[in-house]
């Protein structure tokens, strides 16, 4: 069984600090707070924040926060639970260095709990970076923030509206074949283009459901895997990241990068599999082209490649690699974090009970986005 | 009753920012370390591999590229559809979102990369937001 004392004296705090003054700071908002303390602390450790890979906050968000302190950590920790947060996040660290998940994990707290300057929860507040840089533009939920960089990659790789359309065409060729998807009817391309503007260059198609629903897991320990009726279903690879909030602070918008650089990469070797060993694709498509984004970023295709991938239809069934089986969050269901089901569909084909069930499948990867392109996260999944 | 549209609300890193555009400039910081401007403000770098806390404000040009958009159909409840949430890249390098003013925007009179220009425009005595149009 693990024992958490094979982690004792595994990790040690080396760098600690306050910010400058503590009491009355009016002229400090909430992440100049978090910025000012997590500087200090990082002096402190002689170190700088490129030095940092994991990240733990409450109150904002590591997304929040990510984008304030321009980083792009390999490990994150928002659990929010109130005063107690940063006792966990500690707690969270330790196991997270001796998995060897982050090598700095900078825990951080600010709070303008008098003054009241730049206070907002997730997304909200006037005074936030975006209630200041965002929402005076009239961005009106995710179909005009997750679709601001598709343009900048149209431009850059000839993406077409067509091709976009084809992810749709794919996924609802998936859903067709499962009986709990709510839209199965065939779609075609011009049955895309012809379906309402939402924020060009999306359609209605090229969005996500919006639903009811829910998921769970139980995971346990190798030892105990093999006393349960259901075969095993062994995370082999993991890999998280988180960058910006506002997604006018994306890096850059012809890539998928935390994808690219930190979460593929870092759940391939995990896995100690190259991607020819991967037979099954959950690849979270909020809208057409958050697959495209990601098949890019895990390096199953070039830059650029995914449109024509998807319109030669090589995700769809009879494809070379199946892509989002259960028809997707374009035509399964989308409660607004749908990672859950994403996993769960991942989980059916390595049992060998999904609705549309494909053969001789050992390996699933799942891959997808928290916000708009905001926190990633990647796993690969096996059934041997 | 019409809805109101979201009004930035400025912090003390920001206040400059907001002061710049009242007096219409648009005002950014820049690292005297690795010497590039960024946004939004922020008492320090914020290019990884720098964050460097030795930055200065600047005025800049108010010039720039139509880097990204959307042409928003499903509208705010205070915003008129069809209108353009983009995102400018500057002459100087940041990028930041606005609206690119132009009546009755299609794709075909808005291409990527297009040329464009600031255009300050001024809410009330405490707000001016930064639009763009093409050049």
């Amino acid at each position: 069984m693990p024992d958490s004392r094979a982690l004792r004296r595994k990790v040690a705090i080396v760098g600690a600090a306050e910010t400058d003054t503590v009491g009355y700071l009016p002229n400090h908002s909430t992440l100049q707070l978090h910025a000012e303390s997590a500087f200090n602390a990082l002096a402190d450790a002689g170190l700088t924040l490129d030095d940092v890979d994991g990240i733990a906050t409450a109150g904002v968000s590591p997304a929040q926060l990510t984008e304030y302190l321009g980083i792009m950590p390999r490990y994150l920790d928002g659990t929010s639970v109130g005063g107690c947060s940063f006792l966990i996040h500690v707690s969270h660290a330790v196991a997270a260095i001796a998995a060897g998940y982050a090598d700095v994990v900078l825990v951080t707290h600010g709070e303008s709990g008098r003054s009241r300057v730049g206070v907002g929860g997730f997304g909200g507040g006037a005074s936030t970076p975006g209630g200041q840089f965002e929402a005076p533009f009239g961005v009106f939920g995710p179909p005009s923030m997750f679709s601001v960089p598709i343009v900048h990659y149209m431009k850059r790789y000839g993406l077409t509206e067509e091709q976009l359309a084809a992810v749709s065409v794919s996924t609802r060729q998936w859903a067709s074949m499962n009986p709990r998807a709510l839209m199965r009817d065939p779609i075609t391309i011009a049955d895309v283009l012809n379906s309402r503007l939402i924020a060009w260059p999306l359609h209605l198609l090229n969005c996500c459901l919006v639903t009811d629903g829910g998921g769970a897991l139980v995971l346990v320990s190798e030892e105990r895997a093999k006393d349960f009726p259901k075969p095993p279903v062994w995370i082999l690879g993991r890999g998280e990241s988180v960058q910006h909030t506002n997604i006018s602070q994306m890096w850059d918008y012809s890539e998928w990068t935390a994808a690219a650089k930190i979460t593929g990469p870092e759940a391939f070797r995990m896995a100690d599999l190259d991607h020819s060993a991967i037979d099954h694709l959950m690849l979270y498509d909020a809208f057409s082209h958050t697959p495209i984004y990601g098949l890019e970023a895990l390096g199953f295709v070039g830059a650029g490649e995914a449109g024509p991938w998807f319109e030669e239809m090589r995700g769809a069934p009879g494809g070379a690699l199946p892509v989002n089986t259960n028809g997707g969050g374009l035509s399964y269901t989308h409660t607004g974090m749908y990672g859950m089901f994403a996993i769960q569909e991942a989980v059916r084909q390595l049992r060998g009970e999904a609705a549309a069930q494909i053969n001789d499948v050992e390996t699933s990867l799942v891959h997808g986005p928290g916000g708009w392109f905001s926190a990633t996260s990647t796993l690969i999944l096996g059934n041997q | 009753m019409n809805p109101q549209k979201p009004l930035p609300q400025a912090t003390p890193e920001t206040q400059e920012y907001w002061d710049g555009l009242q007096r219409g400039e648009l005002r950014i910081q820049r690292c005297r370390s690795c010497n590039r401007h960024y946004f939004y403000p922020r008492p320090f770098c914020p290019h990884p591999g720098c964050h460097s806390r030795d930055v200065e404000w600047t005025t800049v040009s108010g010039k720039g590229k139509l880097h990204s958009y959307v042409i928003a159909h499903r509208a705010h409840p205070a915003f008129a559809a069809p209108y353009v949430i983009a995102v400018v890249a500057l002459d100087e390098g940041p990028k930041m979102m606005t609206n690119i003013l132009i009546d009755d925007p299609r794709p075909e009179t808005l291409p990527a990369d297009a040329p464009v220009e600031i255009v300050y425009e001024t809410v009330n005595e405490k707000v001016t937001l930064p639009k763009f149009r093409l050049v």
